[in-house]
């Protein structure tokens, strides 16, 4: 509970009665009152971006085909100028990828995994979800014609597991929140009805709030929690109902707050509420890649790939960059233009030699970049659909694989099905980084086996994408801090001379999409200024 | 977040019953009684993601410098302040432990610090005498929250 000041115990305190909710409703009440206070913020993306003037034959160099590079080339190509796009990957997209069967990635250190999944069958090695506010990345699917789907977040028939919790017995998401918001609404129900909070509830206001916590927490008429049609019909029946002899329902017993809260199952439950999971999420049609195949058709050969970039120069006249040819090895190459939008991972664009400003040169320095590993399970059936009945969604458990990701698409279909086996940060992330793919295969099998049971018998083959080990990033994404957002934000984002950075490192949203979308309209916007104001001397 | 021993003797315990371990109390127990990690297993669960099991380093489109036969590991306190707190992409290990950062950022101990740089000065072609202590990683600078 929060504490209450003596200031606001003489009236009503509305705001603290929300965070009171909000606190026992695990954030979700809670951050429908920020929403309503207008503390959430949209995306910054407010539709095309307009870049009129584009002095005649004023040409733009573009380090990296992800997200931030490519929709940088395809606006400013749109736009006029002459755009040249250098590429490591002999693929465009960069972190937007989806891992197929007959794929081959190899990782730093040398380890190759060729993907045996099936047809049709996928894993995104790196983001999966299009939350529906990331208006910027959705706008760039629907004008490239990606075709999208529904992701699922939260499914009430997923589980939430954890180690010490029920014995480490899983247990569905819907009995778990149902009956730990129906407790704690009749604690705070009790403690209203007893007179508790008139220090902070108005007499109009309790009556209210009682009514209120009725309905959220399915009470009955005495603002009990208890085993009856109205709480089966949250958290499910131990027989359902159904037609005719057969059908009459047996009631489900409510599990106790007590051992929910020792479980510390209750933490698992509002991660649909964050902003960037709260449904509708969306997922293009066949995997995450779809978006960074789409842009490398439309930008075809403007996108030249296998170009490891070693050098960025600039002078008051313009760019040039040097790279080599890592399919054909010879002499280094270079490549020029007036301006450069460099997207290149702070992880790595901190070892290249480049003409940039102490400020911009001491930002690129002062990033970390954070560890994730995924792992893509390919089983011989879909045992979470036919035994579990699990259809898309998300199992957490404090596992090191943190999550079970089901496939939100091609319910029932016969074959193979293929799970994301595991979400994995930090430390355990470092671990799994640390082993070879099979063993990180190896050890996401064995610990979902604690989950479903079915893993022992139905596995058939796995890739993991350790993201310290990728090639061409270096690591997942930039990790900022408030003390570094002071101290080098501004600097990585201005425009230095005629080289400006984009990508999911120069945005507030790190790690997503929407971050690169966005950051790269932001710094082309700026450049495309910079280039009409100096449009003659070009 | 949960600490280096726990997440290791977590993955150990599994890694050691074998894949697929009969399930019967497959959930791995409880930590031990928590003494420093040693340098090899710092080494082993941390470092060599990215620096490699033999030190030797990796290159992609930017590198992981090797830590073999390395030359600027002369000196233990430069080897000790690159891991308190970071350098570029790499992140600091020095920081105090933060259960709400949702990425994990990863916190060794003074001792665990100096093991892993005293393991590392003395393998992989590395053969420096002299010792990082726990008193001694102390008194480096280490980075704020």
């Amino acid at each position: 509970m929060p504490e209450i000041s003596p200031d606001d115990t003489a009236g009503v305190s509305r705001r603290h009665l929300l965070r009171m909710i909000g606190m026992a409703g695990g954030g979700a009440a809670m951050y429908q009152a920020m929403s309503s206070l207008g503390v959430a913020a949209d995306s910054t993306y407010t539709g095309p971006i307009d870049l009129q003037g584009a002095p005649k034959g004023a040409s733009v160099l573009v380090l990296g085909a992800g997200v931030a590079g490519m929709v940088a080339a395809y606006e400013l190509r749109n736009a006029g100028y002459q755009v040249q796009v250098l590429e490591y990957n002999s693929r465009a997209g960069g972190r937007n990828w989806s891992l197929r069967g007959g794929d081959r990635y190899t990782e730093l250190g040398g380890y190759t995994q060729e993907c045996r999944f099936d047809t049709g069958l996928y894993i995104n090695p790196g983001p999966w979800r299009l939350p529906y506010h990331h208006r910027g990345i959705l706008s760039y699917c629907k004008r490239l014609g990606v075709a999208l789907e529904p992701f699922v977040q939260i499914n009430y028939n997923a589980y939430v597991h954890s180690r010490h919790g029920f014995g480490g017995k899983p247990q569905r998401y819907r009995d778990i929140k149902a009956d730990y918001q129906g407790q704690v609404a009749e604690l705070l129900a009790k403690a209203t009805s007893q007179n508790r909070l008139d220090q902070l509830v108005t007499q109009e206001d309790r009556e209210k709030l009682l009514e209120s916590l009725r309905e959220w927490g399915a009470l009955d008429k005495d603002y009990t929690y208890a085993s009856s049609r109205r709480t089966n019909d949250r958290r499910g029946f131990e027989r359902p109902p159904g037609g005719g002899l057969s059908g009459r329902p047996v009631y489900s017993q409510p599990i106790g707050l007590g051992d929910i809260l020792k479980s510390d199952l209750w933490k698992d439950i509002a991660a649909g509420d964050e902003y960037d999971m709260q449904q509708s999420l969306m997922q293009p049609v066949g995997g995450m890649g779809r978006i960074g195949e789409a842009f490398g058709r439309e930008l075809g050969t403007l996108i030249r790939y296998n170009a490891k970039v070693t050098q960025i120069r600039q002078n008051e006249r313009g760019v040039t960059v040097t790279y080599e040819d890592t399919a054909n090895p010879g002499p280094a190459l270079t490549a020029s233009a007036d301006w450069c939008v460099c997207t290149i991972p702070l992880s790595i664009l901190s070892q290249i030699p480049m003409d940039v400003s102490p400020g911009m040169g001491a930002a690129i320095g002062a990033v970390p970049y954070a560890s994730a590993v995924k792992v893509g399970l390919q089983f011989k059936r879909r045992f979470w659909e036919d035994d579990d009945h699990i259809y898309g969604g998300i199992t957490y458990t404090d596992l090191p694989i943190t999550n079970i990701g089901y496939p939100a698409t091609g319910f029932h279909s016969g074959g193979k099905g293929v799970l994301l086996g595991a979400y994995i940060w930090g430390l355990d992330a470092m671990d799994f980084t640390a082993m070879s793919p099979d063993e990180r295969v190896r050890m996401a099998v064995a610990y979902g086996n604690e989950i479903h049971p079915q893993y022992r018998e139905e596995f058939d083959n796995g890739v993991a994408v350790a993201w310290h080990r990728s090639p061409f990033t270096l690591g997942c994404f930039g990790i900022w801090n408030d003390a570094t957002r002071e101290k080098h934000y501004d600097n990585l984002c201005q425009v230095d001379g005629r080289i400006a950075l984009a990508g999911e490192h120069a945005s507030f949203i790190p790690g997503w999409q929407e971050g690169a979308v966005t950051s790269s309209l932001d710094a082309i916007g700026r450049l495309h200024q910079r280039a009409v104001a100096q449009g003659a001397k070009a | 977040m949960r600490s280096l021993a726990v997440a290791i003797s977590a993955v150990a315990s599994l890694a050691c019953a074998g894949a697929f371990a009969d399930s019967a109390g497959g959930n791995p127990g409880p930590a031990p009684a928590h003494p420093d990690r040693s340098g090899a297993e710092v080494y082993a669960h941390i470092c060599q993601g990215c620096h490699q099991p033999q030190a030797q380093g990796a290159a992609g489109a930017g590198r992981y410098p090797a830590l073999a036969a390395d030359r600027t590991l002369v000196t233990w306190e430069a080897a000790a302040v690159t891991v308190l707190l970071g350098r570029h992409a790499m992140p600091a290990f020095g920081k105090p432990a933060d259960p709400a950062f949702v990425f994990g950022e990863v916190h060794l101990s003074d001792a665990e610090i100096a093991a892993v740089v005293n393991f590392v000065r003395s393998h992989f072609g590395n053969q420096y005498q002299d010792k990082a202590t726990a008193e001694k990683v102390a008194a480096l600078p280490h980075p704020i929250g």
